[in-house]
């Protein structure tokens, strides 16, 4: 069954790139145009991102002002105790995501007691028997070569230790996988090299294509360079994407070249980007804030400079934002969580009506070649894992 | 309960035909025939431990390259290697792209050319026929051709960077950044060089079969062979079954390369993943084929310097049995990030813990058979003693890297490589070292200085944990692994990794002249049995051993 709902789920994720422009959640959603006009009056935002589909990474516009908000994301302060590396400090990133939180204490409660506790274990009895039956403390060795009940013993205590450790290991990866309720924010992150580009494409299509920011003696003339406000150093990306807190993400990525990997350790998350495949997961941010990650598969020379930058905002900034870029929330007027069934809300209304209209544009699920060489796609890749299609063109 | 029997060697009596020592000149061929065609394991093991000697400079002269340009933030060196390699000034992307190539490099050579030769060709080639009493190996001939398919392997690879501008598509080659990703000869000979190496190691792994199944002395069943020959068994058939397959996949990689294949490109219906699967079908059994010679040479040294058989033999040997075949079914360990699906997932997270059950076996029989022994620490025993502490602390690491779950934040960044450097460097590595002075013996004929022998060991173990543990921390911190350059946030730990990683390199640059060249040109001249609780038929010929042992094979009562 879970195997159907990921189908559909991918289907449905295809569909809506399919469109690439038309906004939909429910048949009944008004579909708008991708080239309407952004909305000048959303919230102040200057929309300087021109968000362009062609496979070159364009040269960063000129900034209009050292804040934040250039790049169309509402301002933020980086909070330097989350999201980022601390120089120094022993230990995993905080967590933001439910999974994450899980993880974190499964990492930090059961597997580090767990390994330290061997570790001191042998190093306890090397240091026993090296001290005990040293040459001058026991002159006549014993020959004692066989026990059968302390090997039994040595066999079936780690068998213990380690269901112990699978138990929760297991329960991970069911959370991980548990897919995306119907309503989920869709982000599809597609990489290139050496950059990411973005789809939204449940709300209008928009894109968006993050560059690192270079530093100050590594622009040209008129080109952004980084600051301290955009995030630290090979960290700090000219277009972040944004996204909703408390709402499910559904991530779906694929690649134009080579493999790349979408990787956010505050989120623990990491997914691969392979070039004709699209690979989903979802997460739910708990917590506003700047998330950093960075490219986690070799994909070439610049594989440490194509970093990751999430904006989480409430949702109501979220869908300002959706609206300055030129989108369009989902299926209503007033964007709000509210709308958005809650995470286990299999089979709801909108999801099936959501399944429907994939079905409706690209056929049957297993079949999904047609969408990914549709015209107004702007993905490379192909979307059908076991069909030919044209990547890297 | 005692139980001589299961002592190999111990009811072997001194078989050596006196009269050799004083016609073993006369059996010895002239230089060019001796060196270059011979037929002989023992210099044809001599050969491979050189040729590792001179692969393990080159790759570690590789690494305190990398530690060098990642000391701080910011690209350092490259530009300048790069200048140097290629000629003038080099743009930014190919520096960086030199960064690929010498990680490439580095890992290609360590593991095809330092740790597998070293392992299997030096010590298994040297110890296993005298372990059993033959006289040989069983194809003398196509042992030779073993090493030398080598030689041409190496010098592919080292030359792949002069022909383009170097392969740098990590030691994994994962397409499509090894297909259409990088153009050139460059990855194009480097692949060559992976079927050379390849097929070399599968005719050496053919003659230890052989050898061990028909050549043993008589009297020696299998459950009476040393541990060390157990674990050159299961490694042979590991790499016989395993790297055919890395053959077919890296032959794919060349044809879509070359000849317009699409095995592993989705535009004409083909899949990158393939190629992981593949590749890690090969990679993972490779692990094993690192370690389980070493899980050998540990075992006889702890055994001979405890004067005590080795606790639980039967189950040494089957738990290394249980790893080489678990081995083969746990591969997509290293694919977590793929996309895999969470049954599959599932059971790649549970079979690889169960890798755990049999290493632990050891670990704790290893310590059992110290316990209750008379324990002298002679070099060989302290390297052997270091290697268990430091083999647990990577395969507890290894356990965390198990769940796939936790995979989704530790793949690929620092944890991973700080996890197998615990196992292949304070791992293989230190047991290539307990292996050299436990047998340079019976190798040179004379004694290394057990003082430097000591020093080398305090010097190494101390300026390893300096390198590697802080590792863990920065991939707990999130850095991912194969990158040139890091954020301001990673400085520490990479700093202290550099001082470490250069004191790692200063230890065995003073292991080169202060104790294997020495050992080599003279030194204390060493008795047959240097080792007085050594048991086994190495020990019962002279140090060095004569050209030729066992011509009528020793009786097992």
């Amino acid at each position: 069954m879970p195997k159907r709902m990921k189908a559909l789920a991918i289907a449905a994720g295809l569909g809506c790139a399919a469109l690439s422009g038309v906004a939909f959640a429910t048949p009944a959603a008004p579909p708008a145009p991708a080239a309407a006009a952004p909305q000048a009056a959303a919230e102040g935002a200057g929309v300087s991102n021109t968000a362009p589909t062609s496979a070159a990474a364009p040269a960063t516009a000129a900034p209009t002002s050292p804040m934040l908000a250039q790049d169309g994301a509402p301002a933020t302060t980086i909070d330097p105790n989350v999201g980022l590396p601390i120089d120094g400090r022993i230990g995993l990133q905080p967590q933001v995501t439910k999974n994450g939180e899980f993880a974190h204490w499964m990492h930090n409660g059961v597997l580090l007691p767990v390994i330290t506790a061997i570790c001191i274990l042998v190093l306890v009895l090397l240091a026993w028997v090296a001290f005990r039956y040293r040459r001058a403390a026991n002159p006549v060795p014993s020959k004692t070569s066989h026990n059968t009940l302390i090997e039994v013993l040595w066999t079936l205590g780690p068998v213990v230790v380690l269901v112990l450790i699978a138990i929760p290991s297991i329960g991970l990866l069911q959370a991980q996988f548990k897919p995306a309720p119907a309503g989920a924010v869709t982000l599809k992150a597609i990489g290139n090299q050496w950059y990411w580009t973005y789809q939204y494409p449940d709300h209008g299509g928009i894109e968006i294509t993050a560059n690192m920011l270079k530093e100050k003696d590594q622009v040209s003339p008129g080109e952004r360079a980084r600051t301290d406000a955009d995030g630290p150093r090979l960290l700090a990306v000219d277009n972040r994407i944004v996204l909703p807190v408390g709402v499910p993400i559904r991530l779906i990525t694929t690649s134009n070249d080579v493999i790349h990997s979408w990787a956010i350790p505050a989120f623990w998350m990491k997914l691969d980007a392979v070039p004709g495949r699209l690979n989903e997961t979802s997460f739910t941010i708990d917590k506003p804030g700047l998330y950093f990650g960075q490219c986690s598969e070799l994909c070439g020379a610049r594989h440490a400079f194509m970093p990751i930058a999430v904006q989480a905002v409430p949702p109501a900034q979220f869908a300002a934002w959706v609206a300055a870029k030129g989108g369009k929330m989902p299926g209503s007027a007033a964007p709000s969580s509210s709308v958005i069934p809650q995470p286990g809300a299999e089979g709801s209304a909108v999801e099936a009506a959501q399944a429907n209209a994939a079905e409706a544009v690209t056929g049957p699920a297993d079949n999904m070649a047609t969408p990914a060489q549709s015209p107004t796609s702007a993905q490379g890749a192909t979307g059908n894992p076991a069909g030919p299609g044209n990547a890297g063109q | 309960m005692t139980d001589t029997a299961l002592h190999p060697g111990s009811a072997f009596v001194g078989h050596e035909d006196h009269h050799h020592a004083h016609h073993d000149a006369d059996h010895k061929p002239g230089f060019f025939a001796r060196w270059f065609l011979s037929t002989n394991h023992k210099d044809i093991g001599t050969l491979y431990l050189i040729f590792a000697i001179v692969a393990g400079i080159i790759g570690g002269a590789i690494s305190g390259l990398m530690r060098a340009e990642l000391r701080e933030p910011g690209i350092q060196y490259l530009g300048i290697w790069a200048g140097m390699l290629h000629g003038g000034a080099q743009s930014l992307d190919q520096s960086l792209h030199l960064w690929n190539v010498l990680i490439t490099a580095h890992g290609l050579i360590m593991v095809f050319f330092m740790v597998m030769p070293a392992m299997i060709g030096g010590f298994g080639n040297w110890f296993v026929p005298i372990m059993i009493g033959a006289p040989d190996m069983a194809f003398p001939r196509m042992n030779n051709v073993s090493f030398w398919l080598l030689i041409p392997a190496f010098t592919l690879l080292l030359a792949s960077p002069f022909f383009g501008s170097g392969a740098g598509v990590g030691w994994t080659a994962y397409a499509p950044l090894s297909t259409f990703g990088e153009p050139g000869p460059s990855v194009d000979m480097a692949i060559l060089s992976l079927h050379l190496a390849g097929a070399s190691s599968i005719l050496g792994a053919i003659n230890f079969i052989t050898t061990i199944f028909n050549m043993r002395a008589p009297g020696m069943t299998l459950h009476k062979m040393p541990l060390f020959v157990w674990s050159v068994l299961v490694t042979a058939f590991l790499l016989l079954l395993s790297l055919p397959v890395l053959a077919a996949a890296i032959t794919m990689l060349l044809t879509d390369r070359n000849f317009g294949t699409t095995f592993f490109d989705p535009a004409g219906g083909g899949d990158p993943i393939l190629y992981q699967h593949l590749f890690w079908f090969f990679g993972h059994p490779e692990v094993y084929i690192m370690i389980l010679p070493g899980f050998g040479i540990v075992s006889q040294i702890i055994a001979t310097f405890s004067r005590k058989p080795v606790f639980g033999y039967l189950g040494m040997a089957y738990a290394m049995v249980a790893i080489g075949v678990v081995g083969f079914v746990v591969w997509a360990h290293h694919m977590f990030a793929t996309g895999l699906s969470v049954n599959t997932k599932m059971y790649f997270t549970a079979a690889t813990m169960i890798i755990a059950v049999p290493t632990g076996i050891k670990i704790f029989s290893w310590i059992a058979t110290m316990w209750g022994g008379s324990m002298s620490f002679k070099t060989p025993m302290v390297w052997a003693i270091g290697f268990i502490f430091m083999f647990t602390v990577g395969g507890v690491t290894g356990v965390v890297l198990a769940n796939g779950g936790i995979d989704d934040y530790m793949q690929d960044t620092y944890y991973v490589v700080a996890h197998f450097h615990y196992v292949l460097v304070a791992g293989s590595l230190f047991a290539l070292f307990a292996g050299f002075y436990y047998w340079s013996p019976k190798w040179t004929g004379h004694m290394y200085n057990e003082t430097m022998g000591k020093a080398h060991f305090w010097l190494s173990l101390i300026t390893f944990n300096v390198t590697f543990f802080p590792m863990h921390f920065l991939g707990l911190a999130g850095m991912p692994r194969r990158y040139a350059d890091y954020s301001a946030q990673f400085t520490d730990f990479n700093m202290i990794a550099t001082i470490g990683a250069f004191g790692f390199g200063l230890s065995q640059v003073f292991f080169l002249f202060g104790v294997i060249i020495p050992t080599i040109r003279g030194g204390k001249k060493a008795e047959a049995k240097p080792w007085d609780g050594a048991e086994g038929l190495e020990w019962t010929v002279p140090s060095p051993a004569p050209f030729h042992t066992f011509e009528t094979p020793p009786q097992f009562k």
